[in-house]
C-alpha cells in the first residue's frame, strides 16, 4: 500500500487559451495536485487563436503561434488526448466520468469546461457547399491559403472584427474581396458611425468592396462548389469561397447535455464554478453575471480566479472584466475600449482631422472615463484604457487628456509610436533593453503580459518609465490587449490579494505580525519575498505605531543600515540640517568626520545636505557616534521616509520674501522628521511665487505669499516631473503644520506601498483629499494621528546603534580571515 | 559529523573553519566572512539552516549578504536578481550562478569550508 493517497484528478474538455491558462496558473501554484487530462479537438498544442489573421495575412507562421507544444504537457505530466476518437461525446455527472467518441471513460473529481465557442453559420440555401468556411481554427486558415492559390474571388459576410481581418488577410493573398454588412458601417460593436466610416474608407483604398445594409439570399454553387452570392435585391457577386463572419456562440452542447444550467453560456459564479459543485467552466462557453466574452484579457482573468479554486485557496472572485480592442489589420490604427457610444448622461470629448485621418472620442460620465474610440493615432488607448480600468477621477485631466498623455504634464513616453522604432532604439534606458531584445523575447518565449516581459528582459523593471512603450511593444507582437491586468493588482506573487485589501485585513482582524498577516491570508510562500515584506512591515508599522516590532530583516538594506549602499557596498551618510540651516560648528563637525574615516567625497545634496561618500559598513556606528556628538540626527537619506525640507531665505534675509520661511521649513521638519512613508517625501517652503526652493514639485509644498500661505501638493521632480496641485490655502503658521501632518498621515494610511504621493493623487483624484482636509474635524484626527506615530518614530536610528552595542553586530563581519 | 572533537583552539582543521555561533545572525539574516580572495556571505534561514555563498551576485556584483533573505533565497539588494542559497543558482529567468561553500553546524557553532562545493554542472 502505498502511503500517499492517490491525486485527484482534474479533466479539462478543451485545450484553447482559457483552459490552458488556467493549468499554467494552477501549475504555478500547485504543481502537483491533481493527475491532469486534456482532451482537445485540434490535432496541435495550444496555439493563440488570436493571432489566426497575422497568419493569414502571411506575417506569422503557425508555428510562432504556438503557446504550449507537446514538450510542454508532457513536461508537466499533462496526459494530452487529442487525437481522432478523443472528443468528448458525454459527462457522466452521476458516476463523475467524461465518455470520449471511442467509447473511453476518463473519471474526474474536477472537471473543467473550456470548450470555447463555434462560428455561427447562417441556415442559408448553399450553406452546405463547398468553399463555404468560417474563421476560426488553423484548418480554415488553411483552407482559405488553398483557395487563394486556385481562385480569384472571395465574398466575406460579417463585417466586424473577425470579418475584416478575415477580408484583408485573403486581399492580401490575391483575392478580390468583396465584404457583405448587414448593418450600414463597420464593426458597429466597437465603432460609432463616423469611425466606422473612415475605416470603410481607408479599406476601400486598399483595394476591399463592400455592400452595407445588405442580407445574402442564397450561395449558389451547380458544380458542388460555391460560385455565387446571391444578396436580398437581386445583386449576384462571383464568389469561389465564402467566409461566414457573422459571430460566435458560445459551445454549451456538450454541458447541456450533461444537464448542467446554461443560458447563453454555461452559467458560472464568481469563482467560475458551475450549478455543479464539481465542475467549472472558463472562456467563450462561460457566462458570468450574464456576460458571455470572446476577448483574451478576461479568459485569463478568469483564469487566475479558476487556478486559486482548483488549487484550494478559496478566495479569489471574478468580477466581470471591462475589454477594449484592436484591429489587426497592418497599417490601420483603430482602438475601442468600454461604453464608446454613450447615452444621454455621457458626454464625448471629439477630435476630428479627416485630413490625417485621425479621429478620436472619449466619452465621459461624469468625472469619469466611460469610453473610447481612437481612430489612425491609437498610441493613447493602453492609457485611456488604464483610467477606464481604474475608475480614475479625471475632472483635473479632462481639458488635456484628448491630446494624449504626454500633454498632461508627463514627461515620460507617451505619445511615442514605437512601431516607427527599428530593432536597435533602445527602450529602457534604465538595463540598456532595446526594442529587438523585446521583441525577440515575447516571440521565443511565449511573453503574454507586462510582467512576463519585466522578468525575461528586465525592460521596464526599474524606473517603470518605459512601461508604456513595453506595452505597445506587446500589443504589436502578440496581438491584443493582453496588458490587462485586473483593476487590482496582487501585491506581488506570494498573493492573489491587492495592497487595499491587505491594508484592510490587518485593521479588521488586528494583525499585528507579518507571520499573522501571511497566515492569515495564506501567502503561497513560508516567509513572503523582496517585495511584500518591506511593504507589510510598513504596513503594520503604520497601522499599529505603538506596538508594532520593526523587523529589520524585512527591510530593504538602506533602511536596515541607516545609509545608501552604493555600488561598490559601501554607504554614504547624510545628517539632517533642519531647514537646510547649519552652524560653522556643524561643519567643522562634518568636515572632521571626513577627514577621520577617509570620505572619499563630500558632495551638496538636492535637498540642501550634505552627503559623505565612501564609507565602509563597519565604520557606521563610529561615524554616527561623533556626527551625534555633535547634535545630528539621521538624515533618513536613505528611507522611505520623510526626506529633507528645503527652503529658501525668506523674508529675513530676502528682499523679495513675504514670510520667515527658513523658520516654517525648521519648524516642519522639526514636527516630520522620522515618519516612515509609503514612499520618500520631500517638503519645501519658498518664501514668495518666485519659488526658490521649488515647492511645486515636491509631496509637500508651501509658497508663502503676503496674505499667508498656499498649501501645495502631489508634485514629483522626478522620472515623470509632476507640479503639484494646491490643496488650500491658510493664514497661519500653525494651519500649515495641521496641514501637512494631516496630509502625510492620509497618504501614510491610504497609498500603496512604493507609491509616490503624484501617481497616489492621480489613482484617487485629488477630490477626496481636499474633502477629507478641509473638513475640520476629520483633518484634526488625522493630524492626531501622526502625532502619536511620531511619539514612537522621531527616535533618531543613528543615536540608538551607535551607543548599543547589541544593535552594532550586523555591521561588523562575523569572522575576519584577512590577515593584518 | 564526527570531527568536532578535533576542531583545536585555533578553530581550524580538517579544512574546517569555526566561524562563531548560529545566533550570532539573525533570523533571515546574513553576516561575511571577511577573506581576500572575495568574501563570503553566510545565511541564516528561517528554519535555522546555515548557508554559505560567495558575496557576489553573478549579475553585477552585488553584496549577497545585504539583500532580504526569504525561503532559502535572497534577493540581491542591487538590481533584484533571486539565487537560490542551497545552489547558488539565479532564478529563472535569470541566469547565473554563485560559488557555494559546504558548511556545517555542531552544537550551535558555524563551521565553513573555504574550497567551493562541488556541484554537478
Amino acid at each position: 500500500m502505498l502511503d500517499k493517497p492517490a491525486k485527484q484528478k482534474l479533466v479539462v474538455v478543451g485545450n484553447g487559451m482559457a483552459g490552458m491558462r488556467t493549468l499554467e496558473e494552477l501549475i504555478e501554484r500547485l504543481p502537483d495536485l491533481y493527475d491532469i487530462t486534456v482532451f482537445g479537438a485540434e490535432p496541435y498544442g495550444n496555439y493563440n487563436r488570436i493571432l489566426l489573421s497575422p497568419v493569414l495575412a502571411g506575417e506569422k507562421t503557425v508555428d510562432e503561434i504556438m503557446l504550449n507544444d507537446l514538450n510542454w504537457y508532457r513536461d508537466n505530466g499533462i496526459t494530452l488526448r487529442h487525437g481522432a476518437g478523443s472528443h468528448i461525446n458525454e459527462i457522466r455527472r452521476d458516476r463523475k466520468v467524461v465518455i470520449a467518441a471511442d467509447g473511453s471513460e476518463t473519471p474526474y473529481d474536477r472537471l473543467l469546461v473550456a470548450t470555447g465557442s463555434n462560428p455561427f453559420m447562417l441556415p442559408l440555401p448553399g450553406a452546405d457547399l463547398d468553399g463555404v468556411i468560417a474563421f476560426r481554427d488553423i484548418n480554415d486558415v488553411n483552407l482559405m491559403l488553398d483557395a487563394a492559390k486556385a481562385y480569384k474571388n472571395a465574398v466575406v459576410i460579417g463585417g466586424g472584427l473577425l470579418g475584416l481581418e478575415a477580408a484583408n488577410g485573403l486581399m492580401k493573398n490575391g483575392m478580390k474581396v468583396t465584404v457583405i454588412h448587414l448593418v450600414d458601417h463597420l464593426m458597429e460593436m466597437q465603432l460609432d458611425d463616423v469611425a466606422g466610416e473612415m475605416l470603410k474608407n481607408s479599406l476601400i483604398e486598399r483595394g476591399m468592396d463592400f455592400r452595407l445594409e445588405a442580407k445574402t439570399k442564397e450561395l449558389v454553387g451547380p458544380s458542388g462548389r460555391v460560385e455565387t452570392v446571391v444578396l436580398e435585391g437581386g445583386e449576384e457577386i462571383p464568389a469561389d469561397l465564402v467566409v461566414m463572419a457573422v459571430g460566435i456562440r458560445p459551445n454549451i452542447a456538450l454541458a447541456q447535455k450533461a444537464g448542467i444550467h446554461c443560458e447563453r453560456g454555461i452559467v458560472v459564479d464568481d469563482t467560475m464554478l458551475t450549478y455543479d459543485p464539481n465542475i467549472f467552466a472558463v472562456g467563450e462557453c462561460a457566462q458570468h453575471r450574464g456576460k458571455v466574452y470572446g476577448l483574451v484579457a478576461p479568459l485569463f482573468e478568469q483564469a487566475k480566479v479558476c487556478a486559486n479554486h482548483l488549487a484550494l485557496k478559496a478566495f479569489a472572485s471574478y468580477k466581470g472584466s471591462k475589454t477594449s480592442t484592436k484591429l489587426k489589420v497592418t497599417g490601420i490604427d483603430l482602438f475601442s475600449a468600454g461604453d464608446f457610444k454613450g447615452n444621454d448622461k455621457t458626454e464625448d470629448i471629439i477630435f476630428k482631422d479627416p485630413h490625417s485621418g485621425v479621429y478620436k472620442k472619449l466619452v465621459l460620465d461624469g468625472n469619469r472615463l466611460a469610453g473610447a474610440v481612437l481612430y489612425g493615432d491609437t498610441v493613447d488607448g493602453s492609457w485611456y484604457f488604464q483610467l477606464m480600468r481604474e475608475g480614475s477621477d479625471i475632472s483635473e485631466l479632462r481639458r488635456t487628456m484628448m491630446f494624449g498623455q504626454s500633454h498632461v504634464g508627463d514627461s515620460g513616453t507617451g505619445g511615442i509610436d514605437v512601431s516607427t522604432m527599428d530593432d536597435k532604439t533602445e527602450i529602457c534606458g534604465c538595463n540598456g533593453v532595446c526594442k529587438g531584445e523585446i521583441v525577440n523575447a515575447i516571440s521565443t518565449k511565449g511573453l503574454f503580459t507586462l510582467d512576463d516581459v519585466r522578468a525575461h528582459t528586465k525592460a521596464s523593471s526599474s524606473c517603470g518609465t518605459c512601461t508604456g512603450l513595453v506595452e505597445q511593444i506587446l500589443q504589436q507582437v502578440v496581438g491584443g490587449d493582453y496588458s490587462a491586468a485586473p483593476s487590482e493588482k496582487p501585491m506581488c506573487k506570494c498573493t492573489d490579494h491587492p495592497h487595499d485589501l491587505v491594508r484592510r485585513a490587518i485593521l479588521d482582524n488586528q494583525l499585528k505580525t507579518i507571520p499573522q498577516v501571511m497566515q492569515h491570508l495564506e501567502w503561497s510562500t513560508p516567509n513572503g519575498c523582496a517585495s511584500c515584506r518591506p511593504a507589510l512591515n510598513y504596513y503594520l508599522l503604520c497601522a499599529w505605531p505603538a506596538e508594532y516590532v520593526d523587523d529589520g530583516q524585512s527591510r530593504f538594506i538602506n533602511e536596515r543600515a541607516h545609509g545608501n549602499i552604493q555600488k561598490d557596498g559601501t554607504y554614504s551618510v547624510v545628517p539632517r540640517m533642519f531647514g537646510g540651516l547649519c552652524t560653522p560648528n556643524d561643519l567643522r563637525a562634518i568636515a572632521d568626520v571626513a577627514d577621520k574615516f577617509e570620505v572619499r567625497e563630500v558632495k551638496v545634496t538636492g535637498g540642501q545636505r550634505i552627503d559623505l561618500f565612501g564609507v565602509k559598513k563597519k565604520d557606521l556606528p563610529a561615524v554616527w557616534d561623533d556626527l551625534g556628538a555633535a547634535g545630528f540626527v539621521s538624515g533618513h537619506a536613505y528611507g522611505k521616509a520623510l526626506r529633507t525640507v528645503k527652503t529658501c531665505v525668506g523674508s529675513q534675509w530676502c528682499r523679495f520674501g513675504t514670510q520667515n520661511s527658513t523658520a516654517l521649513g525648521v519648524k516642519l521638519e522639526e514636527l516630520t522628521w522620522g515618519s516612515w512613508m509609503p514612499h520618500k517625501f520631500k517638503m519645501a517652503v519658498s518664501g514668495c511665487p518666485r519659488n526658490c526652493a521649488e515647492a511645486t514639485i515636491k509631496d509637500f509644498g508651501i509658497v508663502c505669499v503676503d496674505s499667508g500661505y498656499e498649501l501645495l501638493v502631489g508634485g514629483n521632480g522626478g522620472i515623470k516631473v509632476r507640479v503639484t496641485d494646491l490643496l488650500t490655502k491658510v493664514a497661519t503658521e500653525e494651519e500649515v503644520l495641521e496641514y501637512s501632518g494631516a496630509f502625510i498621515q492620509m497618504y501614510r494610511e491610504d497609498a500603496h506601498y512604493l507609491e509616490r504621493t503624484a501617481p497616489w493623487i492621480e489613482r484617487i483624484g485629488l477630490a477626496p483629499v481636499k474633502e477629507r482636509l478641509e473638513d475640520e474635524s476629520e483633518r484634526k484626527a488625522l493630524f492626531e494621528r501622526f502625532k502619536v506615530s511620531q511619539k514612537y518614530a522621531q527616535v533618531d536610528p543613528w543615536k540608538e546603534r551607535a551607543q548599543k552595542s547589541e544593535l552594532q553586530r550586523d555591521f561588523a563581519p562575523i569572522k575576519e580571515l584577512v590577515n593584518s | 559529523m564526527m570531527h568536532i572533537e578535533k576542531v583545536d583552539s585555533g578553530g581550524k582543521l580538517d579544512g574546517w573553519i569555526e566561524i562563531g555561533p548560529v545566533t550570532d545572525i539573525a533570523p533571515l539574516g546574513s553576516r561575511v566572512v571577511r577573506r581576500t580572495e572575495g568574501n563570503i556571505a553566510i545565511f541564516r534561514a528561517e528554519d535555522d539552516r546555515i548557508f554559505a555563498v560567495a558575496n557576489k551576485c553573478p549579475h553585477k556584483g552585488g553584496p549577497l549578504s545585504e539583500g532580504i533573505v526569504h525561503g532559502c533565497r535572497v534577493t540581491c539588494p542591487l538590481h533584484n536578481w533571486v539565487m537560490e542559497l542551497e545552489t547558488g543558482e539565479a532564478l529563472a529567468p535569470d541566469v547565473g550562478k554563485t560559488e557555494t561553500f559546504p558548511v556545517r553546524v555542531e552544537k550551535g557553532i558555524i563551521y565553513l569550508q573555504l574550497e567551493p562545493a562541488l556541484t554537478e554542472g
